[in-house]
């Protein structure tokens, strides 16, 4: 190498180099906040989650027995009911977005297909406190459609599972239109042409044809859709208190003491399996997402 | 063609019922009283109702705090991994998706035990008071705290595609080599081009922190989201109004977005 050489590549070199910490120091802050925000309390849900206290001694020692007992009696039942609700919302919530999707992307109004598009978006955002409040005016005990329609002497309760399913549903299937809208724009028209070219019908051309390229990415929806209904807690808590099992109510009651002192290592277990299944939930969602992109391509 | 059409709109029709009747029967609820008639008494009441002002401050304080920290944290290193460290992009990819799996309710009862630690085993050092001033009532830091980390997928996203748009290296480089230091570089040629990103990110942060009720309720703080269900039990309509009154303003400032950075894409947390 030339001494030439060396003087002309140095200078961007330099440079390049320079670039590069300053790059580590706009990340570090970032980096270091997590860690502190988000990584120290999950090392203790970890740490919580293992270890218990001996009443007599006071001494903590590390052992599953949390974790089975949040694999137990009430609290199985809370997470079983959890996974229920969340499975039940989230089927009905693609079954229902579908052909809503549906209807809007083979709309020939422009118009109507961003306002619907839009509303999902809001839509989907909307949960919580308010929307629980909204169906407890609408369909709760004193809310106006039960009382103009005498629902409670025909045997709705709001506060109930299939109540819940009504309620989830306001922002699951606005979440799941959200979604299929890409996979369904990207249905050519050209494969429709050529199955009915064929001679297939429209319910042949739906079984061989749009279901096998939608698969992928209606699966996706559907585990989003779980997953959102699973973590959901605010809802649940402003509207049925604890009168449906849930995971993320016994977690809240166990955490404040509501029911027996010193069962905050179980809620801390209880966190940790809502963390497995979520996790679980994101390890089946990434990969079809990301195969149904190959095929829309 | 005509079948197609009246399937169509049967749809689009039983969609619209389901979606807009418990909005307009909250609407009712709140003016139609059994026994008082008609009345707007709920909406005249909520401004003198106690802790409404309060708690809506809080959470307009927290909702700034959130906002200010999350972009300072992550505008600098967005733009830093565009232009010189590529190789950290994964990482932080990761470590801004991760809240996603760690649902509300999970994170908060780690934050509680970690806030627990303070008066266990903190309390003759000078740490201790670090965890008692992060739980002020008046301004819980801890909660800003909570909600960055909540934030932190939304932003992400956001950002990324506001970045994707823009063509940061040139940017810096022209402005750099018109003699501009590196934080003018980054003020007055970078932050201009991504004003839709940082909005969008702003608006999606305001709207995740207004409607926040997990984490703020078992830490045992009072902002919007928790006063209204505990004013709930005693005030029905009142309650409800105010949950009108919320979801419109959330969903104002939504559309808003939507109309400045096209469709929005983001999870529900519920």
């Amino acid at each position: 190498m030339t001494a030439t050489a060396v003087r002309v590549d140095t200078a961007p070199a330099a440079a390049v180099r320079r670039r590069r910490s300053l790059g580590w120091l706009a990340v570090v802050p970032l980096l270091v906040l997590t860690a502190l925000a988000f990584g120290l309390p999950a090392l203790a849900m970890l740490n919580g989650a293992f270890s218990v206290k001996d009443p007599a001694t006071g001494a903590t020692s590390y052992s599953a027995e949390n974790l089975t007992a949040s694999l137990q009696g009430a609290y199985l039942t809370a997470l079983l009911g959890s996974v229920k609700l969340s499975a039940v919302s989230a089927a009905l919530g693609a079954l229902f977005g579908l052909p809503l999707a549906q209807a809007v992307v083979t709309s020939r109004f422009r118009a109507l297909r961003e306002a619907v598009l839009t509303a999902s978006g809001v839509l989907a955002n909307f949960g919580g406190v308010p929307l629980a409040f909204a169906f407890v005016a609408t369909l709760g005990n004193a809310g106006v459609l039960t009382r103009h329609l005498g629902l409670t002497d025909k045997g709705w309760d709001l506060y109930s599972f299939w109540g819940l399913v009504l309620v989830y549903l306001y922002f699951l299937i606005p979440l799941m239109v959200l979604t299929i809208t890409p996979a369904l724009e990207g249905l050519r028209v050209q494969w429709r042409e050529a199955a009915q070219n064929n001679g297939a019908t429209t319910v042949q051309y739906w079984r061989h044809v749009a279901l096998p390229v939608l698969l992928p990415t209606l699966l996706g929806g559907f585990v989003l859709l779980f997953g959102s209904a699973f973590a959901a807690y605010a809802t649940a808590a402003a509207m049925v208190g604890s009168s449906v099992p849930l995971v993320t109510l016994q977690i809240a009651d166990a955490l404040s003491g509501n029911v027996l002192v010193g069962q905050e290592n179980v809620a801390l277990a209880l966190s940790l399996d809502m963390v497995l299944v979520a996790g679980l939930v994101m390890a089946v969602y990434l990969p079809l997402q990301r195969r149904s992109a190959r095929w829309l391509a | 063609m005509a079948r197609l059409n009246l399937w169509r709109w049967g749809v689009l029709g039983l969609a619209g019922l389901y979606f807009l009747v418990p909005l307009a029967a909250s609407v009712v609820f709140t003016v139609d009283v059994p026994g008082r008639g008609l009345t707007f008494d709920a909406y005249t009441r909520i401004f003198s109702t106690e802790g409404f002002v309060s708690s809506l401050l809080l959470s307009l304080e927290l909702a700034a705090a959130t906002i200010a920290l999350v972009l300072l944290l992550m505008v600098p290193a967005m733009v830093a991994l565009r232009l010189g460290a590529p190789r950290l992009r994964p990482v932080v990819e990761i470590v801004c998706s991760l809240p996603l799996v760690v649902p509300p309710i999970a994170f908060v009862a780690g934050i509680g035990t970690v806030l627990k630690w303070g008066p266990e085993h903190l309390s003759r050092t000078p740490l201790f008071q670090t965890f008692v001033a992060i739980q002020n009532p008046h301004f819980p830091f801890v909660l800003v705290l909570a909600y960055v980390v909540m934030a932190l997928p939304f932003v992400y996203r956001a950002l990324d595609a506001g970045l994707r748009a823009v063509d940061v290296r040139t940017l810096v480089e022209a402005a750099r080599s018109s003699g501009a230091g590196w934080p003018q570089a980054l003020a007055q040629a970078v932050l201009p081009n991504l004003r839709g990103a940082l909005l969008n990110a702003s608006f999606l942060t305001l709207a995740l922190v207004l409607g926040e009720f997990t984490v703020a309720q078992l830490l045992g703080f009072q902002p919007f989201a928790v006063w209204i269900v505990n004013v709930s039990g005693s005030q029905a309509q009142l309650s409800v109004a105010v949950s009108v009154l919320s979801l419109l303003v959330t969903w104002v400032l939504l559309l808003v977005i939507a109309g400045f950075g096209g469709r929005t894409r983001t999870t529900s947390r519920g």
